[in-house]
């Protein structure tokens, strides 16, 4: 085992040979050649292995090629950007934000209609039994007219319980959601927003009036830090949006905002 | 005298009072006894009466920097009547009354790319707007259908600049190339003026009154350089350089002096002729982004006039500069990133008049108003801002955009401002009210650039809907 650099020390002190240059230049120069005396020679299992490799090779070197040749072709069309900016915003490296949503007339129409066109068309239906659990009350826990809420829930800013001889549906704390993930479609970005409320669940009307929230629910957010206006130049804040995940399962809401 | 003989018998209080010129001199005719209710219009025939001008010119009035709106009693309220002597401090209006624009006229589709700049020809007949989609597109306004393309930059159109004759303009692209076009034919008048290395920020003309044939223009680029091109034979006359950061903005005063403002925080003062630099001027903490002089309407105007006379007798050029003499010396005021605006007086001093503060993010663009008397700088803080010329002293704030503004225009008789947001609205403010007067809507999306015409009768707009509108009473 040699010990320690010894090799690039004598060069440091004492130089390479004269002709150090040359003759590397040379070997590498004879380098094809013995590789083609190479390819030629070798037999068997040897020569299928030396084959593959010079196979590989080659065809590394011809994607070099065509890559290489590619770039030259861009430099010389070198296409005009889009999202054009005046001057007094060049410097300032501006997010790309989304169109204005400006068809703000579309949706009035829409929710007139109550028909949505939604990323989630068609949703699983919930029954009864797994959305409300039976819940025994009364001295002997004979009565059973409670229900209690399995899935999560929106419920007001100024909510409060009624009492518990009238509260029929009872909307647990845990299942309380205030805020959502959505999505904006054409931003790509996603932002967690406040809920206003919840539009629409498909399944039943009733779980739209108790605020429930499953797959395929609409729910109005508020997108006023979102920094969106309408044509007329008011700041739009509240927007549909549509969820996208189950969120008794995952403990969160993703939604996907509606345009 | 005529109010003496309206004396009445009725016992309306009196105030002795005073008429005094906005530039301080006291008006001939001494001390005038007013009763308190005396209304603007009359006091109009009484200065006019006492100025013995010919065609009554109409005026504004002041107390304590607060216009008198309807009488004199409700601005003299807190003022011991019987003791003290008023001043009334008059300022001439413009003849005309310029109306505020109340809807879209027309839509002008064209452009396949957000429309980055836009201009009118000085004497308001041709519109020439820029755009993303690397060409300049040019206008007829009275029938509102586009007249000429002009093809030829290979990037996007940034900044437009008319030349004061109303022939030509100069447009230049973020590849640092700026092209002269025939605005009658939309031919290129010259070879690509090629010299700056990076995008162009801005443009201004030599002005008219110092040379009619309208050769020389000043550029300022992103690459820290500001060049003088004779637009004739395609050529870098001078190349000033000076300045560490992009130069912003860059105006060409109407006395051989060039202005111009830089990221580095300064603003410098050179001399046309020989390119040398006179001064810099410091104070600044952050980015300068935009100047403006207070002869800006008139160096854009030149020699056209509003009010067309039949007799047109005076040279033009000379015309040009009686109406530039008449603003007095030049006055300067600049934008910055510190959320600041400075006022300097560049010819000879160094130092800045006054410091105005209040916007609370950076200011984006800044006009003075045609008669050189008010200042209004838009913020990205959602406001505009008002300011005396003078003093630099804060006169109000325009509220109304919920995004940020980016660019204002004023009428040419400085009673009416227009501002473009990110909002996607047009806003009239009246200066009479400082209260808005005309809610724009229109566009979709951002607008970007605002113009309005130097005869008054329409404003254009652009922005990031590709398209351009046409606004109008």
């Amino acid at each position: 085992m040699p010990q320690n650099e010894y090799i690039e020390r004598h060069r440091k002190l004492y130089g390479r040979r004269l002709d150090y240059e040359e003759r590397k230049r040379k070997r590498e120069a004879r380098v094809p050649h013995k590789l083609s005396e190479k390819a030629k020679n070798l037999r068997g299992i040897k020569a299928k292995l030396f084959n593959k490799e010079r196979h590989n090779e080659k065809i590394q070197m011809k994607k070099k090629i065509k890559a290489y040749e590619e770039t030259n072709i861009k430099k010389s069309e070198q296409l005009v950007p889009e999202g054009a900016l005046p001057v007094y915003l060049l410097d300032r490296n501006i997010r790309s934000r989304a169109k204005v949503l400006s068809n703000m007339v579309k949706q009035k129409r829409k929710e007139k209609a109550g028909k949505w066109d939604v990323p989630i068309p068609k949703v699983k239906a919930q029954s009864d039994l797994e959305v409300f659990k039976v819940f025994k009350s009364g001295k002997s826990k004979r009565k059973s007219w409670k229900r209690i809420v399995t899935k999560v829930t929106f419920v007001g800013e100024n909510f409060t319980r009624k009492p518990p001889k009238f509260e029929r549906f009872i909307r647990p704390m845990a299942l309380r959601f205030k805020k959502c993930h959505v999505t904006h479609p054409e931003l790509k970005a996603t932002f967690c927003l406040p809920i206003i409320g919840v539009k629409r669940n498909p399944n039943s009307q009733m779980y739209t009036t108790l605020g429930v929230i499953t797959k395929g629910t609409i729910i109005e957010v508020n997108i006023s830090e979102l920094g969106l206006v309408t044509q007329s130049g008011k700041i739009v804040w509240g927007k549909y949006a549509q969820v996208t995940n189950n969120p008794e399962n995952d403990g969160c809401i993703n939604a996907v905002l509606l345009i | 005298m005529q109010i003496d003989s309206e004396k009445s018998a009725d016992n309306v209080k009196r105030v002795l009072s005073r008429f005094k010129s906005d530039t301080g001199d006291v008006l001939p005719g001494g001390l005038l006894d007013l009763p308190v209710n005396i209304t603007v219009e009359k006091l109009q025939l009484i200065v006019n009466a006492l100025l013995g001008e010919d065609d009554p010119v109409p005026f504004a009035f002041f107390i304590d920097d607060a216009q008198i709106t309807s009488s004199l009693e409700n601005n003299i309220k807190d003022f011991n009547i019987d003791e003290n002597v008023v001043e009334i401090v008059y300022q001439p209006q413009a003849i005309f009354h310029v109306r505020a624009v109340t809807r879209c006229t027309g839509t002008l589709e064209g452009h396949r790319e957000a429309v980055v700049s836009v201009a009118f020809s000085p004497n308001g007949e041709v519109l020439a707007s820029g755009s993303g989609d690397t060409t300049v597109r040019l206008w007829d306004i009275h029938t509102q259908t586009p007249k000429l393309v002009c093809e030829g930059h290979r990037h996007w159109v940034l900044c437009l600049a008319w030349s004061p004759c109303g022939t030509k303009v100069a447009s230049a692209c973020k590849n640092g190339r700026i092209i002269l076009w025939d605005s009658d034919t939309g031919k290129q008048l010259s070879k690509d003026m090629v010299g700056h290395k990076m995008w162009i920020t801005s443009l201004s003309w030599e002005p008219y009154h110092r040379n009619s044939e309208c050769r020389k223009l000043v550029s300022a680029c992103k690459d820290t350089d500001l060049r003088i091109w004779d637009t004739k034979l395609s050529k870098t006359l001078l190349v000033l350089a000076g300045h560490t950061q992009c130069v912003t903005s860059v105006k060409w005063g109407g006395r051989g002096l060039i202005y111009s403002g830089s990221q580095d925080r300064t603003i410098k003062v050179w001399r046309a002729e020989d390119g040398i630099l006179c001064r810099t001027l410091e104070g600044h903490a952050h980015w300068i982004n935009t100047l403006a002089l207070n002869v800006d309407y008139v160096l854009r105007v030149g020699p056209f006039r509003i009010i067309r006379d039949e007799n047109n007798s005076t040279d033009p050029q000379e015309y040009a500069l009686k109406e530039y003499e008449a603003l007095g010396e030049e006055k300067l005021v600049s934008g910055s990133d510190d959320f600041t605006l400075f006022l300097w007086k560049p010819e000879k001093e160094k130092k800045s008049v006054a410091r105005m503060t209040g916007h609370q993010q950076l200011i984006n663009d800044v006009k003075f108003s045609p008669n050189g008397r008010i200042i209004a700088s838009a913020s990205f803080d959602k406001s505009i801002k008002l300011w005396d010329a003078v003093t630099g002293k804060y006169i109000s704030s325009l509220r109304g955009h919920v995004q940020a503004v980016y660019s204002i225009a004023w009428s040419a008789d400085s009673r009416l401002l227009v501002s473009g947001s990110a909002d996607s609205t047009l806003k009239v403010w009246s200066m009479k009210t400082k209260q808005l007067s005309q809610d724009l809507p229109g566009h979709g999306d951002e607008i970007y650039a605002v113009d309005w015409a130097p005869d008054g009768i329409r404003v254009a707009s652009g922005g990031k809907d590709k398209i351009l509108r046409l606004w109008q009473n």
